[in-house]
């Protein structure tokens, strides 16, 4: 009963899976969900770009998303709208903009479906050498940057005065989001990335007790919840991508559960 | 130096920092005290004059309302190591410094407000710093606390020899562990040792009624602390390298 199309698409969730978890964890510590939702809806726009041009639509979100991010960078120092504002207007704005663009070109039928909500049974062994091989490059920078993005994190300031180049990691990490949305979108989509990216850093919280410490198990949850997602959607026939999502949150109710530690906290 | 956005944040403040020494900023809420600092820091950008430093200066910083979200695990002994590698011992000994050794694997959300300024002062020592940057440490704290604290700087100040600029909300408290005192309103509106700053009658206009219970308390102080008298005077820098020196243009 293992097709193989199951086991690439188990292959591909994991190594998203991977890459999204240690990631998430700054997404989570930075409060900057919200900044991540943007940065993927953003991610059809790229879509549209891709299809406009006719190239592969991974570089065309990956340039969007990064486009994005820089310029609600530079929005957020300049701007006299609050960022949670400017994020509401770009998100939808994007998303809107994508949609329309996508309308405009009769000539070609689009999957809407599969961008929106990941197609990941339809993943080639092409697709999954480049998550592995973006995944591995993503986290090669993740751990040459850590303890300046770490730092950056918890004080700009005072990654600055030590000389960290605090600017240089932060805009880093905003193109490693951006690479991570454009390798993970056939996983589970532009509307669900931002779930596989905080909630199993959420849930590894509670187990945790040091920031190394959560990256690992928020890697090894999303790597449940993808096991479980996908054994679910085979067995139930639900659609793979909301399936891993809803695991994932089903292990976040779980580790919630009174009674379970949680070194460093005060609960 | 001066510093403009939109209005003179700060303007012709003239300051020095030398090894060895306290020099605390005082001053109302916006007088500029943290836009100063930063400018030492080189977090601003100068609008006028410039901001020298000695070469190789090694600058430990406490920055104001550092808080650490409660979804960051980290411990103190994590925290020590935030922006550079430091060995264990290294570690041990700094805290047992300010007087936290046993909290070393306590997360750093748990710790009390005296516990986490200590927490940040022990990093800032870490680096073995020339010139210590203090924006409020005293945040959180409570009165005794505050002394306490005080009194800890000025003990890390003549064990490392660093220089120490230090943010404080007003005069009375740190009177006693202070060598020279700039009193800030946008520009300096008076500076000199604690009791001379205190006198003057700009810096009574400056704190209103409040002034004016300051001397009483640090002469209180003062009667049941005279060992600490002599750290109050200004001590001619020995052999210092270090010059923090601020100009401003006309």
């Amino acid at each position: 009963m293992m097709d193989d199309f199951f086991v690439r698409a188990m292959v591909a969730g994991i190594g998203v899976a991977i890459i999204a978890g240690p990631l998430g964890c700054f997404i989570v510590w930075r409060r900057m969900a919200y900044f991540g939702e943007t940065i993927a809806h953003s991610a059809l726009l790229g879509v549209s770009f891709g299809l406009l041009l006719d190239t592969h639509t991974g570089l065309t979100v990956f340039a969007t998303a990064a486009a994005i991010a820089l310029f609600l960078l530079l929005l957020q120092r300049s701007s006299r709208h609050s960022s949670d504002a400017l994020l509401g207007i770009l998100s939808h704005a994007t998303l809107a903009l994508g949609l329309v663009m996508i309308g405009f070109m009769t000539w070609i039928r689009v999957d809407l479906i599969g961008y929106l909500f990941g197609d990941i049974l339809a993943v080639s062994t092409g697709d999954i050498a480049i998550i592995y091989g973006g995944g591995a490059a993503v986290l090669a920078v993740l751990v040459a940057i850590w303890r300046p993005l770490l730092a950056e994190t918890a004080s700009f300031d005072l990654a600055e005065v030590e000389g960290l180049r605090p600017h240089l990691a932060r805009l880093i990490f905003m193109l490693m989001i951006a690479a991570v949305i454009a390798i993970a979108m056939k996983i589970v989509g532009i509307l669900l990335i931002t779930a596989l990216l905080v909630i199993p850093a959420v849930t590894a919280r509670r187990f945790a007790a040091s920031p190394e410490m959560m990256a690992v198990a928020a890697a090894l949850i999303g790597i449940a919840a993808v096991a479980g997602g996908m054994g679910a959607s085979l067995r139930l026939d639900t659609p793979a991508g909301p399936s891993i999502v809803t695991a994932a949150f089903l292990l976040f109710l779980l580790s919630q559960w009174p009674g379970l530690k949680r070194p460093g906290s005060r609960m | 130096m001066g510093i403009y956005r939109g209005k003179w944040l700060i303007r012709n403040v003239d300051l020095h920092i030398n090894r060895g020494e306290i020099v605390t900023l005082i001053g109302p809420n916006g007088s500029g005290k943290s836009t100063c600092v930063k400018a030492v820091l080189g977090l601003m950008g100068l609008d006028e004059g410039s901001v020298t430093r000695a070469r190789r200066v090694r600058i430990g910083y406490v920055p104001q309302n550092l808080k650490f979200d409660d979804s960051l695990p980290l411990s103190v002994r994590r925290l020590m190591s935030l922006t550079a590698r430091h060995d264990r011992a290294s570690i041990e000994a700094a805290l047992k410094e300010v007087g936290i050794g046993g909290l070393i694997d306590k997360p750093v959300q748990t710790l009390s407000g005296g516990e986490f300024q200590r927490a940040l002062l022990a990093r800032a020592i870490l680096r073995r710093p020339d010139l210590l940057v203090l924006d409020e440490p005293v945040q959180g704290v409570d009165f005794s606390g505050e002394l306490e604290l005080y009194r800890l700087i000025r003990e890390i100040r003549d064990r490392l020899g660093c220089g120490i600029l230090l943010v404080s909300h007003d005069l009375h408290i740190v009177m006693a562990e202070t060598d020279r005192v700039v009193c800030l309103s946008t520009h300096v509106c008076c500076s000199g040792t604690p009791v001379a700053v205190a006198d003057n009658p700009e810096y009574r206009r400056l704190f209103g009624a409040r002034a004016t219970e300051v001397l009483a308390i640090y002469r209180h102080h003062h009667d049941h602390n005279h060992n600490a008298h002599g750290d109050i005077l200004p001590l001619p820098p020995e052999g210092s390298h270090k010059d923090e020196d601020h100009r401003h243009d006309g």
